[in-house]
């Protein structure tokens, strides 16, 4: 039964996804069946079939590591001697680790405003055209795009090709500062302004749901409250400083807090353009490296602990908000 | 992973639009584009929207065209110049995908292994949980679902360390099983709480019905629900495809890099890093492991949207 665990050819690998699917089918209907019995069952015995797999695998796979890692993160590197916050310390005092932090913070401010802005202005901008539909998915397209596609991508177009003669750019943004007479950059390496070429990525991404998101609110604004402004003169800027943007706020929040948690968390695009290099990581990256690269195991667990505590907030308003939806039901 | 309250709201507006059917739709549309005469007229709203489409669509275009040049051409020149000397082929993409040192055929293959449980397994639990949560009375619900929702923020990497130690001891680490059962636990808060909206505008008269007829738990979920919900599962299925077949942490973590396990963006990022100058590889590769999300999404777009407008995504 080796090759459950180490499937190596095609053939194998495919059999083993079947066994697997098949495996869950028939455990989630022994589950079922048991607790289907024609005389009214105990109500628990339902609940608990109905609930208890994916509980089981919440409390193993999120609230149990969740826990653990708060704990080692007060631990050394192998997780033997306690350490207090030495870990939170080393996090937030040391210069290579605060430009980390820096780092995110510019990528958590800049990345939700600006993908907002930008999508909010092209849904307005596309709204009711006729081509709208076309133009949508263009900008919408990038959030099928794996960021390792993504950040390929736009390596591409930050590709450095020293400046001489004979030697043509490939990348098409130096090609661009060439035709300008300027002398060709290495985007991704001189800092500090590598961090922002990265932030565009993410940016490009993003833009996409927010248009989406915020296309949908603005459609969702009564036709009378949008007809009676327009009998008041409002039109344009007028239209949208005063209609526009107070009916669609609540979609703003959301997409501003949703782009902001995601930009977090950001990993991939960084891993995939420098590695974390030439100053650009940050705290999601710096733990894939501190954990797995590094074995720092402790400050590691420091660093995801990080993250957690600061989308601590936005779970709190989250849950006052779903509080209040349930209330209205 | 997600923030989705307000957009609850949208999301009825979306299934109240949908249920005026195509009529009324239609009249609304009209009237808007009577309505909207004025948008068109400004020459500067149409080149600006001209200018972010140009800006958004160039990179990708740049990429794929010379993912089709040969190595020679892409040395030598910058893609734009395809336009005075075209020259294309998928020498490329052979060599990528079956090329001796990258392989990725067999990456898309762990690929396809990989995404379809760990579509199907979430999608299937949340399915129970959230028709618990929504039609079966109990004890502490409230708190238990308040819970379930909050961790959908928790960002996954709090779970990765103790995580892998404990599929090492369990000698499931480097496996497809692992990955599998990393990707259903972290799909499982969002999928609870999408699907749980969802299955709460099922009108509760259809459920008492079907208990008046004597109809169990069991029977009412798939007689009565599951039809009503196909689109709901659509769109999140939809989410869950994209976001594992897009996932790099998870499968970095728990897959490793080897050719047995690992899915493509392990192996493009790899070679990112690995083969940084060798474009005529990377274009390829990258387009390779783009190709499937793609055409999922362009084909399935209406229910992805409608998805987002739900409930937010992760990320």
């Amino acid at each position: 039964m080796d090759w459950l665990l180490h499937a190596d050819t095609t053939t194998e690998k495919l059999l083993v996804m079947v066994v697997a699917i098949l495996l869950f089918v028939a455990v989630m209907s022994i589950i079922l069946f048991a607790v289907d019995r024609p005389k009214s069952p105990p109500r628990w015995i339902v609940t608990v079939g109905f609930l208890g797999p994916a509980l089981l695998l919440i409390l193993f796979g999120l609230v149990y590591p969740g826990l653990r890692t708060i704990y080692s993160s007060f631990f050394d590197r192998n997780g033997q001697n306690f350490v207090g916050f030495d870990n939170y310390a080393k996090a937030f005092g040391q210069d290579q680790f605060q430009q980390v932090l820096t780092n995110t913070a510019l990528w958590v401010i800049l990345v939700p405003l600006v993908s907002t802005f930008l999508g909010l202005l092209y849904a307005v901008l596309v709204d009711r055209t006729r081509f709208e539909k076309l133009a949508k998915v263009l900008i919408f397209l990038p959030m099928a795009i794996s960021m390792v596609g993504a950040g390929i991508i736009w390596k591409f177009v930050y590709e450095f090709r020293p400046a001489q003669q004979n030697i043509p750019q490939v990348g098409l943004l130096n090609q661009i500062l060439v035709w300008l007479g300027l002398d060709p950059q290495q985007f991704l390496l001189n800092q500090p302004l590598n961090t922002f070429f990265l932030i565009a990525v993410m940016i490009w991404i993003q833009t996409g749901f927010a248009m989406t998101i915020l296309s949908a609110a603005i459609k969702a604004i009564p036709d009378d409250i949008v007809e009676a402004a327009r009998l008041d003169g409002l039109s344009g800027v007028g239209m949208f400083r005063s209609i526009t943007v107070p009916s669609i706020r609540p979609a703003l929040v959301v997409v501003v807090t949703t782009i902001a948690m995601g930009t977090l968390k950001v990993f991939d695009i960084v891993r995939t353009m420098t590695g974390g290099n030439y100053g650009t990581s940050v705290v999601a990256n710096e733990f894939y490296t501190q954990s797995f690269r590094q074995n720092e195991q402790g400050f590691g667990a420091a660093l995801a602990v990080v993250l957690f505590v600061f989308v601590i907030p936005i779970v709190m308003y989250n849950v006052r908000q779903l509080r209040i939806t349930e209330e209205i039901r | 992973m997600s923030v989705p309250i307000p957009a609850v709201k949208l999301s009825e507006q979306d299934e109240k639009k949908a249920s005026k059917g195509p009529a009324s739709k239609m009249s609304r549309i009209d009237r808007r584009a009577a309505a909207g005469k004025k948008a068109l007229t400004s020459p500067w709203a149409t080149v600006t929207a001209i200018v972010i489409a140009v800006l958004w669509t160039t990179p990708t275009l740049g990429l794929l065209i010379t993912s089709f040049r040969p190595e020679q051409d892409i040395r030598s020149s910058g893609w734009w110049t395809t336009i005075t000397r075209p020259w294309f082929n998928f020498d490329n993409y052979e060599s990528a995908l079956f090329g001796s040192s990258t392989q990725l055929s067999t990456f898309f293959v762990n690929s396809i292994v990989i995404t379809l449980p760990a579509v199907v397994i979430p999608i299937t639990l949340a399915l129970l949980a959230s028709y618990a949560f929504a039609w079966i009375e109990f004890r502490g619900k409230n708190i238990l679902f308040i819970a379930v929702f909050a961790l959908q923020v928790v960002p996954i990497q709090v779970t990765l360390i103790p995580l892998l130690s404990q599929y090492v001891d369990w000698g499931l680490n480097g496996t497809f099983w692992a990955v599998w059962l990393s990707h259903s636990i972290f799909a499982l808060p969002l999928a609870i709480f999408l699907l749980h909206n969802f299955m709460k505008e099922i009108p509760r008269s259809l459920i008492e019905a079907a208990r008046m007829d004597g109809a169990g738990h069991v029977k009412i979920f798939f007689q009565v629900l599951m039809p009503l919900l196909v689109p709901a599962i659509a769109s999140f299925g939809i989410f869950q495809f994209l976001w594992v077949w897009n996932d790099l942490l998870v499968s970095l973590t728990f897959a490793g890099g080897g050719r047995d396990v690992a899915p493509l963006t392990v192996r493009v990022a790899e070679m990112a890093g690995s083969r940084g100058g060798d474009w005529h590889i990377l274009s390829a590769g990258a387009f390779i492991s783009m190709i499937v999300p793609m055409i999922v999404f362009l084909a399935l777009q209406r229910y992805f949207v409608r998805g987002l407008l739900a409930g937010s995504v992760k990320g």
